[in-house]
């Protein structure tokens, strides 16, 4: 029930800014309609009340501003024309009928494979999820002028180039929709270091997603995959902002209501019979929330991934649950064997934690130092000199 | 929408050059024909041209009221041009499954889809 125009502005800015380019087909323009239509809203409803649909009353508000806008630009007169022939179509709908959902053209038009990765992003968060621009830019750590002018120049791409406003056909759905669920999961992953509020937002885009394609077991498995990871969130650094390896979390900090959340999404994906990457990597984590954990497998499901994704990173994952599953030694034959990952630091720490345990100390600290070297992050960085002493004591 | 799809040879083998088109099999130089000829009957598409190779290049430029002239082709030569048509498509998704049917975009080359300025 929404009961004010700050909560409407949550709520509805998705939906209702994708009505109005369905409607307009011009993303500035129906950004603008709908950024005058939420004015509108906070300066009338405390007075007059909220309307029985506020989403509608939003959606016909900002249609007949960008109706006057266009008016008013003479130099548009045939645009205007054919506005109002659309617009007189959809003054004909019942007041009460439900406007269309059309938030899914908007998802897939944001994560364009013609548009830049850092496009699609800021993108998604302007118009899904109602983001400020200054919002977005201090999120992603860039001055807020470059990121009004990466938004202005995507949404002049969009037009320019003529990337459609809509649902992918079949035959381009499962690469259009590996590109959207990228896009929430960098999202959700550049929350997940620390800004908490990326990591939320990327799960309510993910929780739309899988509401508007129930029967997309990657969808379900994004969602899923977030909401079990963000549970951790709580067992992931300690009371001083030490990070704590998963092995070592308390996991009577996990939030159980997000883990019951994550398995439900989870059993949705499965009962699709839904295999891909997020689907394997949500078992994964569903996994490592229960007490003890079941290594051989999760061993086995990394198995899966890797051959999935034919990534050196998840390589190294599995044969960490290898040297858990089966011992260390079993473990570092596997990570021996990976190419292509010398500079990434996992590679080193991982390695160097199968060296020490099997007792080969001088190779360990070895690797312990050049994961050390590699590091950028201070938690990251006091995690391993800790090790490092550990060990050499 | 209005494009021009620019070619981009890149290594791409051409009956340009002779030595490099001898060394794809027959069966696949048939296939490459037919793609361009399949490409040129496609509806929206208006067939450009295929260009000289960029050694035949002159650039040219003007500073100071003064003409410039050099040899070559203004990007690198591997970068520059091959060819061009015009395409009259829905939207871009449809411009980019033209685009893929070029052979060039499968045999080191690419295109690149510009969408044409409309006044």
């Amino acid at each position: 029930m929404v009961t004010s125009a700050a909560e409407a502005f949550r709520e509805e800015w998705g939906r209702v800014l994708a009505a109005l380019i369905g409607i307009l087909g011009d993303f500035e323009l129906a950004e603008d309609a709908a950024q005058e239509a939420f004015a509108t809203a906070a300066e009338r409803w405390p007075r007059e009340g909220v309307p029985s649909n506020p989403a509608n009353w939003l959606v016909t508000t900002g249609r007949n501003r960008a109706i006057d806008t266009l008016r008013r630009r003479r130099t548009l007169a045939e645009k205007t024309r054919l506005l109002e022939a659309k617009a007189e179509e959809a003054t004909e709908m019942d007041e009460d009928a439900t406007i269309p959902d059309e938030r899914l053209e908007l998802l897939f038009t944001c994560c364009h494979p013609a548009l830049a990765t850092e496009a699609q992003v800021a993108l998604t968060l302007r118009t899904l999820g109602g983001l400020s621009t200054g919002e977005i830019a201090r999120a992603f750590l860039v001055a807020e002028p470059t990121m009004a002018q990466r938004l202005v120049r995507a949404k002049a791409k969009i037009k320019a180039a003529g990337i459609p406003f809509r649902v992918p056909p079949d035959h381009l759905l499962p690469d259009r929709l590996a590109a959207v669920t990228a896009t929430i999961y960098l999202i959700f992953n550049e929350g997940y270091g620390g800004r908490g509020e990326l990591a939320g937002e990327a799960i309510r885009l993910g929780r739309a997603l899988a509401e508007l394609m129930p029967d997309e077991p990657e969808a379900q498995g994004l969602l899923a995959l977030m909401l079990l990871l963000e549970a951790r969130r709580a067992a992931r650094f300690d009371p001083v902002g030490e990070i704590v390896l998963l092995a070592d979390q308390d996991r009577t900090l996990y939030d159980a209501a997000a883990v019951a959340a994550g398995r439900a999404a989870l059993d949705r994906a499965l009962a699709l019979r839904g295999r891909g990457p997020y689907v394997v990597q949500a078992a994964i984590a569903s996994l490592h929330a229960d007490e003890p954990r079941d290594w051989e497998q999760i061993a086995a499901l990394y198995a899966e991934l890797a051959r999935l994704t034919d990534s050196p990173v998840v390589e190294l994952n599995r044969a960490v649950a290898v040297g858990e599953a089966y011992g260390p030694a079993a473990g570092l034959a596997l990570v021996e064997r990976i190419e292509g990952l010398d500079s990434y630091r996992y590679l080193h720490s991982a390695r160097g934690e199968l060296l020490a345990r099997i007792g080969r100390t001088a190779e360990a600290r070895a690797a312990f130092e050049r994961a050390l070297a590699l590091i950028d992050d201070d938690a990251e960085h006091r995690l391993i000199a800790h090790k490092l002493r550990a060990i050499s004591r | 929408m209005k494009y021009v799809m620019l070619i981009h040879q890149g290594d791409t083998p051409t009956p340009l050059r002779p030595e490099l088109w001898a060394e794809v099999p027959a069966a696949e130089q048939a296939q490459i024909a037919a793609d361009y000829q399949a490409l040129n009957e496609t509806p929206g598409v208006q067939p450009g041209a295929g260009l000289q190779l960029p050694e035949t290049a002159t650039t040219v430029r003007v500073a100071d009221g003064q003409t410039l002239t050099t040899d070559g082709p203004f990007v690198e030569t591997k970068e520059a041009l091959g060819g061009f048509f015009f395409l009259e498509a829905d939207d871009l998704d449809a411009a980019i499954e033209i685009a893929a049917r070029v052979p060039a975009a499968r045999l080191g080359g690419a295109v690149e889809i510009r969408p044409v300025q409309e006044w």
